[in-house]
């Protein structure tokens, strides 16, 4: 499971996912984070039994989770089963299925790569 | 029995639209074909199919429809026109307009379109067009608005000159940066492949000889029965890139099989279905219509290379391509598709359903496709410099061991704000600039360049094209690169002053 960390200015030098590691103990994957000036983005890779705990433990912090279940949504009545978004997506999560396009949502990390490659403009990503 | 080259007609196109009349007609798609051609044998497939319905839906870039708007009151002759303020063409008599696919809107840039003019007339959207006069004593009117919904005009006639590309190049990026093509989004150092067409469903491979395929072909174009109206612009059948010209009635398409798009940083573009019912009346055809994905072969080729001759990096055919991966260089790329084999199998399948209701006859042509084709480069008689023609060869390069002060003192002395430092080979490494020393200076830090200079440096070559400089300089907001040799050596400095003395020259 994928949760997406909105962290705020004030805890950004916090070492966040560090502690919440040595809580929790989960093996967590940092697939996605940008930092600015006003706001950090990051997400994590959770496994599965240790999801609740671990955006719990974000939470007591501070920080704002959101899981991403279904991170990229796509808009049925544009999207012609091209296939530009599988190529381009860095985590591999369209793939065709008897030539018509399937998503994985699960693998989906709000890059946002895709949005911009689909010619038909059917994609969008949830939390933008 | 007629013969028909070396093979024999064994049916003839009126006992096929006969059969389809009385919905007695064998119809399978290109793909069902080559299986029972396997199965049974050349001359048995001509026994037991009669039709072989094609389709392709992607990307036809070259289209556009005529549009005849009939005549106002006090008339007027528009000399240009808006549709939702994409402009089309008026320099054709009073009222009528030529709008193309890839042509921007004023308002919305590429997100909006001719192409999407186009769909959102079929969809029954009603339009907005501003239209100018030229102000004639027949014509006084200078100047008119109103609202148009598709039914409103006279006339809707698709005049496409460049359609249903035989097969098409595969693209792929060398270069370090990622690129935005009418290929897609391509990703850098071969991070993956795009491709077009729709391989053993494409038309044209499956009649690549124009056996069937002539001027006056009745085909299915965007849900509408249209017509070839002969070979289109670019056609090259010699090198198996043959094109289509086509026309039909816009107001009869469904906009299922016409949908606007938009390439990213490149423009709007029109994705259209397109399907070609082929009978077979011949083993000549039957062989033709068998053709399968790895019997239709294209090049992969590098548009990182912004050049008109991009090179090509290997052959592969529709099969590989449709694998999801290609090797290139000792890598799996990943490869995927613009058009979409979903809406061509539709195509196929819809035209099929059509001809076995007695809906779709089939149409002798009045003459073949040309055989021969021209697609040549332009003749370009204003010759442009070359980066080697106005370059400045007195380079001062530096060794990345130099110091800060005396980095400072070689841009003092000499003409250009940049160094090159280079091996000791005399290859380029990176590059120092002014403001490199300044920042370190006011910094403090460090008094060896090899610290402080730039590695990613943007270089060209002498024999490429003044505007890739020029593109260069304004893609990564910089003002001067160093020339290099085929070894990466520096031979020279070009600088955006250089480009902007040509400028004002020719002025």
């Amino acid at each position: 499971m994928k949760l997406m960390l909105h962290v705020a200015p004030g805890i950004v030098r916090y070492p966040l996912i560090a502690s919440v590691i040595l809580e929790t103990g989960a093996l967590v994957n940092i697939e996605r984070a940008s930092i600015d000036a006003v706001s950090g983005e990051i997400v994590l890779e959770v496994p599965q039994d240790k999801c609740l705990m671990v955006k719990e433990a974000f939470e007591r912090r501070g920080v704002k989770v959101v899981p991403l279940e279904i991170p990229v949504i796509r808009d049925e009545n544009e999207c012609v089963h091209c296939g530009a978004c599988v190529s381009i997506c860095p985590t591999g999560t369209f793939r065709f299925e008897d030539w018509r396009v399937v998503a994985d949502s699960g693998k989906c990390i709000q890059c946002g790569a895709c949005i911009m490659g689909c010619p038909q403009r059917a994609l969008k990503l949830v939390l933008k | 029995m007629p013969t028909f080259g070396e093979f024999v007609q064994e049916k003839s196109l009126a006992e096929i639209n006969e059969r389809i009349r009385d919905g007695s007609a064998r119809v399978v798609t290109a793909e069902e074909m080559p299986d029972i051609v396997d199965e049974l044998g050349l001359a048995g497939a001509v026994r037991e199919v009669d039709v072989v319905t094609t389709g392709t839906f992607g990307a036809m870039c070259s289209s556009g429809v005529f549009l005849n708007l009939g005549h106002s009151d006090p008339p007027i002759k528009i000399s240009k026109a808006l549709l939702n303020k994409v402009e089309a063409y008026g320099g054709v008599a009073a009222v009528d307009l030529f709008l193309g696919a890839t042509q921007p809107s004023e308002d919305r840039g590429i997100e909006y379109g001719g192409a999407h003019v186009m769909e959102d007339l079929i969809s029954g959207k009603q339009i907005e067009v501003d239209a100018y006069g030229a102000g004639t004593d027949c014509y006084p009117q200078m100047e008119l608005e109103t609202s148009l919904r598709l039914e409103d005009f006279n006339q809707a006639i698709m005049v496409n000159p460049r359609n249903a590309y035989q097969r098409y190049n595969a693209a792929t990026n060398s270069a370090d940066q990622t690129m935005h093509t009418y290929m897609g989004t391509l990703l850098p150092r071969f991070g993956n492949i795009h491709y077009s067409g729709s391989g053993v469903l494409s038309p044209l491979s499956n009649d690549p000889n124009f056996d069937y395929i002539g001027i006056g072909t009745r085909i299915f174009l965007a849900g509408a029965q249209g017509y070839v109206m002969g070979s289109g612009t670019q056609h090259n059948p010699q090198n198996n890139f043959s094109t289509l010209m086509v026309t039909g009635d816009m107001k009869k398409m469904n906009n299922r099989f016409l949908r606007a798009a938009t390439f990213h940083k490149y423009g709007p573009s029109l994705y259209l279905g397109i399907g070609i019912p082929i009978p077979i009346l011949n083993e000549k055809l039957a062989k033709s219509t068998a053709v399968r994905d790895r019997d239709i072969t294209v090049p992969v080729v590098d548009y990182g290379i912004a050049r008109r001759d991009r090179p090509s990096l290997k052959m592969v055919n529709y099969e590989d391509l449709k694998s999801g991966m290609i090797e290139i260089n000792g890598k799996e790329v990943s490869t995927s598709s613009l058009s979409s084999f979903h809406v061509a199998r539709e195509v196929a399948l819809t035209l099929k359903q059509q001809v076995e209701k007695g809906e779709f006859l089939l149409s002798q042509a009045v003459e073949p496709l040309s055989r021969v084709g021209s697609s040549r480069p332009m003749k370009q008689t204003k010759e442009s410099p070359n980066v080697g023609d106005v370059m400045s060869r007195d380079v001062v390069t530096v060794h990345e061991d130099i110091g800060v002060e005396e980095a400072a003192r070689l841009i003092v002395s000499g003409s250009f704000d940049h160094l090159p430092v280079i091996s000791r080979d005399g290859r380029l490494m990176g590059i120092i600039t002014a403001w490199d020393i300044s920042k370190a200076v006011a910094g403090g830090k460090s008094s060896r360049i090899g610290d402080i200079m730039t590695r990613r440096v943007y270089s060209v070559k002498a024999d490429e094209p003044i505007e890739l400089a020029a593109r260069t300089f304004d893609t990564h907001s910089i003002s001067a690169m160093p020339v290099v040799d085929r070894d990466n050596k520096v031979i020279g400095m070009i600088t955006s002053n250089h480009l902007s003395r040509l400028f004002a020259r020719r002025r």
